[in-house]
């Protein structure tokens, strides 16, 4: 298992520092670098402050030079000052990681929750009327453009009935309370699409099985036979597909973030992007890189751990 | 094709076309191709020009020139609705096909070869898999094309900004064909038939091509309709954030760029595009789930 363990985390490692060389390179490759866009907003820079400049920050060294002086600060967690923001990148992103925190981690719980009494009700009469209203509910969040429903909530809830908030944060708790309920909504639904067909087909499964019709012939009463005997088994993939989930919904929550100018990871990731803020669009996808990483690391350990027929060595 | 070939493929189309929502989302998506190719006669007809600006008329509510009204700077909203499914329609298929074929180029080489290489590639399959993908589209579609030694002129046409969609969408969206491929690849690999063409000298390229291709060629299929609807979806939202398709050529995405103005001003226009894209997505992937039914009764 410490064996299993170490290799993965190695793993991890290989695929972070490949992934801030291909993203580094990436970006290098964004229209302008920080010194033209400082020289187009100062008509006093000539053209020698402009080069004299960048060797100072040496901008004027080759790629690989550029990335080692990067990812030597990096490691000693200098990640550099955040342009737009004038704050180190460290700090700009503290707070945003609470925001996403607090929105995606609402909305997984809700989804979780819908999933689990759609699922378990559909699998339990498959055909059903309940089944068909889930299974179209299902194909409905899976299909339906994020920002899209983002649109509609706030013409609907906003606009129209005029009950909560189009968008930004609100100040106390009460009020960020208000701000939070459409953003969540709608990355909730996002996301209970998936969730809602994988608890179905997984319950289903395991209703068929052997074990359940013993149990059943033992006379186990309805209620623990689905709780106990069905749903523990039925959610060990569950488990995995919600932990693998984690970059999706990083996804989503850039799309609903921005929407509802809710300033967490994804909008932060967003708005460096489109200013130009390299230092801080680097880091914040290195840091959604290795959430992703470290959920998959999570799923497969929760599969070993809840199911006791695997094993890693 | 032989007897038994035309059978198995008279009980999946049986099979099919029991279930009716994915019979009914066929013509649905052919109803919006319709729609979408209509969109040049309906101009001609109409006697108007979706592509000019018309500041004096902006925001028109619906007439019997403009049938959904005018949009922003003046321009037919239903014509441009027309425009955008050609583009998001071909933008979809293209991506999808394109990763349809780094994703079988993937997993025939891995299943085929199998040992070092496979495991070499299934491991990058699973790393891209694990990465935040729409983070990571927006920084590949933010790329400034003449640093990479293209034109500005080049960088700037419509083609490379169409092109620029398809290839990035393309290359995070392949992963799923792969390990598909993988998988049947690996299942046909030590069949007779392979082993044969294998013992008679025929070079790899050759039997992969002739002996394996057809023989995983199902899945694939299946795979693509599964993949059409996300696709959909990605380019979508790319072009929504202003990083896919750029105006003045419409897509789905692009005309609810200003939705923020659309919402107290027009609500009606920031319903139309996210409805189409809504309708051929749900209706894509309600065709690949009645083919994958229909295809392997298992799952």
């Amino acid at each position: 298992m410490t064996r299993y363990l170490a290799g993965r985390l190695a793993e991890i490692v290989v695929v972070m520092a490949a992934m801030s060389f291909v993203i580094y390179g990436l970006i290098g490759l964004m229209p302008g670098d920080p010194i033209d866009i400082m020289a187009a907003g100062n008509p006093g820079i000539t053209a020698e402050d402009v080069a004299r400049l960048k060797a100072l920050y040496g901008l004027d060294q080759p790629l690989m030079t550029r990335y080692w002086h990067w990812l030597t600060a990096a490691l000693q967690l200098d990640f550099g000052y955040s342009r737009v923001h004038s704050q180190p990148v460290i700090d700009v992103i503290g707070p945003a990681i609470l925001q996403t925190v607090k929105l995606a981690g609402l909305s997984l719980v809700l989804s979780l929750a819908v999933a689990l009494a759609l699922g378990i009700a559909s699998a339990l009469r498959p055909g059903g009327w309940l089944d068909t209203a889930g299974s179209l509910l299902a194909f409905a969040g899976i299909s339906v453009p994020t920002f899209w429903l983002a649109i509609l909530l706030i013409l609907g809830f906003a606009v129209e009935l005029g009950w909560l908030p189009a968008s930004g944060m609100g100040e106390g708790a009460g009020d960020q309370i208000r701000h939070l309920i459409l953003p969540v909504a709608t990355l909730t639904i996002a996301t209970a699409g998936q969730f809602i067909r994988f608890v179905r087909s997984s319950m289903i499964e395991v209703l068929r099985m052997d074990y359940i019709r013993t149990a059943r012939a033992k006379g186990v009463g309805r209620r623990r036979l689905l709780l106990r005997h069905a749903l523990r088994n039925a959610l060990i993939p569950v488990v995995t597909v919600v932990a693998l989930q984690f970059g999706g919904l990083f996804s989503g929550a850039l799309v609903t973030e921005t929407m509802f100018a809710w300033r967490g990871m994804g909008k932060m990731i967003y708005d460096a992007v489109l200013g130009n803020d390299y230092n801080l669009a680097l880091v914040g996808l290195l840091f959604a890189t290795a959430l992703t990483l470290l959920g998959n690391l999570l799923a497969d350990l929760a599969y070993a751990w809840l199911d006791p027929r695997i094993s890693y060595r | 094709m032989n007897g038994a070939a035309v059978a198995g493929w008279r009980l999946r189309w049986r099979r099919f076309r029991r279930n009716r929502a994915a019979v009914a989302s066929v013509g649905v998506l052919l109803l919006l191709v319709v729609f979408s190719l209509l969109a040049a006669p309906l101009e001609a007809m109409l006697g108007i020009d979706a592509f000019k600006a018309d500041l004096l008329s902006r925001f028109d509510p619906p007439s019997a020139e403009h049938w959904l009204g005018t949009d922003d700077i003046g321009r037919d909203v239903l014509v441009r609705l027309m425009y955008g499914g050609q583009v998001s329609l071909a933008v979809g298929l293209a991506a999808t096909l394109v990763g349809a074929v780094i994703g079988t180029a993937v997993g025939l080489l891995a299943g085929y070869y199998g040992g070092r290489l496979d495991a070499l590639l299934m491991r990058l399959t699973d790393g891209v898999i694990a990465l935040p993908l729409l983070p990571l589209l927006i920084v590949f579609a933010a790329v400034d094309l003449t640093k990479l030694g293209i034109s500005a002129e080049a960088a700037r046409s419509p083609a490379a900004g169409f092109w620029r969609i398809v290839v990035i969408i393309a290359l995070v969206d392949w992963t799923s064909i792969a390990r598909l491929v993988r998988a049947a690849t690996l299942a046909v690999r030590e069949r007779e038939f392979v082993l044969a063409a294998k013992g008679s000298g025929a070079g790899a390229l050759h039997v992969m091509r002739t002996h394996i291709l057809p023989n995983v060629a199902t899945p694939i299929i299946v795979a693509c309709t599964l993949t059409v609807g996300r696709v959909i979806l990605f380019e979508s939202v790319l072009s929504f954030l202003g990083f896919g398709i750029v105006p003045p050529m419409p897509s789905w995405g692009n005309m609810l760029n200003n939705a923020q103005e659309l919402i107290t001003v027009a609500p009606a226009q920031a319903i139309y595009p996210g409805l189409l894209i809504f309708a051929t997505v749900i209706a894509a992937n309600f065709v690949g789930d009645g083919l994958q039914d229909a295809f392997d009764p298992k799952s």
